[in-house]
């Protein structure tokens, strides 16, 4: 790789040690994809992934304590993923001891660190931080430092800014130094799609579970996807966002996807069309019955598979204002069909803290609580990050969700379905 | 005895009983509860990997194709590293992924732990190496499996 005399300088020691260390760690992640080059981060703000003080990452608290000391922060402000915990999400005692005593202690002194070494606010603490409501929104071409797989193939796929799938720790380092390696999806090549896939359903595909046939197919390959904007259209107004997001976060954690393009929708795809699509690419035909098997495959790791539902997840990736609206109008009518007040699964909606507090001002807020849905900031990920939910029977329409935890996916009509019924109730 | 040659991530040399992920091995999954409470074996969590799942992963000598999932990957394998629960190296059969890349450097450049990082090895390297037989790492990236 080729340094600029500043930044040999840097490696070189210019401004201590620890500097040295962290640009050396940036040029050997480039050296390992063939960089050239290190290129300014031109977004104004990072995005890190790591937001939890857990007592099992206790080094990586202790790295960040070491770049502190040699004063060493973000040179741009940055979000954060989710917070682990929020007394508003149902726990048991026992869960409350393990949150707090043996799982979560360094969550104060985690915050404190990230308030050190630049997080825009307090209230900056979600997967979603590219909503409005956020305000950590990229531009077209922008290069990013951030990490959070989600987030990353989001502002690559549908803002069309420039991201590698950068791990927790990395992200904050390009941040520092201001300049990351390119590679990658940083360039036009590596932007370029390896898969055709081609959506031939009868009805609109479920976002996380398409995402989740994709991302299980292509891996880390960039996919072409024809045939959906049939069904999202040709603009890129709320609803569509809204799917993108879920569709990119199950594209993402159940494979490792970083970037896809949707023909006639995504920006990259509206101006270069099938110009994106490599010679050679491998063609991936998902029909309604593929999804179904998908579904089908998918492992239950409940001690109970006939199990009771116990809670319900909804909002991984964090739900959007009109995903909040939409599903209040949903419950409500499915409600009222079978002649029910409230839902009969505890359940949980999770969303930004921003867009929870636009969400208050909308008469929808109050009747989702008649309803018995709880809202929170949490991210459910972390929440069930611990034997004792293993033991539990939650339910979720998240595909990220049931990849990293014991949670069993059903569809949004499923779910919708469950958290209403009378049996459950009983 | 078979060698197979591949590029040198980080470099350092090992022999140890190989452990066999032939689909993408998710390091948050895997390694999530075994971190989280202690497990001393650090034994694999991830539940949709069927070749690994509850297989002890310390000092083994970790054969895949890539890694997959979440973005905290690298940050989990670095914090497996400082903490000494790392496999005894790292081999991929595809060029190596960001995530794992990253893990892997921050091990290197942060932590004491040594472990050797090869990729590009090959699809007949993940095809010949079952888990259970001796894989040896040298420094030019050379992979004996046995």
């Amino acid at each position: 790789m080729i340094l600029t005399p500043e930044q040999q300088a840097l490696l070189d020691g210019a401004k201590g040690e620890t500097m040295a260390k962290v640009v050396k760690t940036l040029v050997m992640y480039g050296d390992a994809f063939g960089a050239e080059r290190m290129v300014p981060v031109t977004s104004k703000y990072g995005h890190t992934v790591i937001s939890f003080g857990l007592k099992a990452i206790k080094p990586v608290y202790a790295l960040y304590d070491q770049l502190l000391d040699a004063g060493l922060v973000s040179g741009q402000k940055f979000t954060a993923d989710p917070k682990p915990i929020d007394p508003k999400v149902p726990s048991s005692l026992l869960e409350d001891l393990v949150f707090k005593k043996i799982m979560y202690t360094d969550q104060k002194p985690y915050e404190e660190q990230l308030r050190k070494l630049g997080i825009t606010s307090d209230d900056d603490y979600t997967c979603t931080c590219y909503l409005d409501e956020v305000g950590n929104k990229p531009e077209k071409g922008d290069v990013l430092s951030w990490a959070e797989s989600s987030a990353v193939v989001y502002a690559n796929s549908v803002l069309g800014a420039r991201c590698n799938r950068n791990s927790g720790i990395i992200e904050l380092m390009g941040s520092i130094a201001g300049f990351v390696p390119e590679f990658g999806l940083l360039t036009d090549e590596g932007r370029k799609a390896s898969w055709i896939v081609e959506v031939r359903c009868e009805k609109r595909p479920e976002a996380q579970l398409l995402g989740s046939a994709i991302g299980m197919k292509v891996m880390e390959d960039v996919p072409y996807v024809k045939g959906l904007d049939k069904w999202l259209g040709t603009e890129l107004d709320e609803k569509a966002c809204a799917y993108l997001k879920d569709f990119g976060a199950a594209t993402a954690s159940n494979g490792a996807v970083g970037l896809y393009h949707i023909e006639n929708l995504t920006p990259e795809a509206k101006e270069q069309g099938e110009a994106l699509i490599r010679e050679g690419a491998q063609v991936y035909v998902i029909d309604d019955a593929e999804l179904a098997r998908v579904q089908r495959e998918y492992p239950v790791v409940w001690k109970d598979p006939e199990a009771k539902p116990q809670l319900c997840f909804v909002g991984c990736p964090h739900l959007t204002m009109s995903q909040l609206i939409n599903w209040s109008d949903r419950i409500e009518n499915a409600l009222r069909a079978k002649g029910l007040s409230q839902v009969t699964v505890p359940t949980v909606f999770t969303a930004s803290t921003p867009v929870l507090r636009e969400f208050e001002k909308t008469v929808y807020a109050s009747k989702l609580r008649t309803y018995g849905v709880i809202l929170s900031y949490i991210c459910p990920l972390m929440y069930m990050n611990n034997p004792l939910c293993k033991k539990k029977a939650v339910i979720t329409c998240s595909n990220k969700l049931r990849t990293y935890t014991s949670a069993r996916y059903y569809t949004e009509d499923e779910i919708l379905g469950i958290i209403t019924t009378k049996e459950a109730a009983k | 005895m078979k060698q197979f040659k591949g590029r040198v991530v980080v470099p350092g040399t090992c022999t140890a009983e190989a452990l066999v992920s032939r689909g993408g091995f998710n390091t948050l999954a895997s390694y999530q509860m075994a971190l989280m409470f202690g497990d001393k074996q650090v034994k694999c969590g991830d539940q949709n990997n069927p070749d690994i799942y509850k297989k002890p992963m310390l000092g083994k000598a970790l054969c895949l194709p890539m890694t997959i999932g979440s973005t905290t990957g690298g940050m989990v394998l670095y914090t497996a590293c400082s903490m000494g629960k790392q496999p005894a190296c790292m081999l991929f059969s595809l060029p190596i992924d960001s995530l794992a890349a990253s893990g892997a450097i921050l091990g290197d450049v942060w932590t004491d732990a040594s472990m050797p990082v090869v990729d590009q090895l090959g699809e007949e390297f993940l095809a010949y190496v079952k888990t259970g037989m001796t894989v040896t790492v040298k420094e030019d990236g050379v992979v004996e499996v046995e």
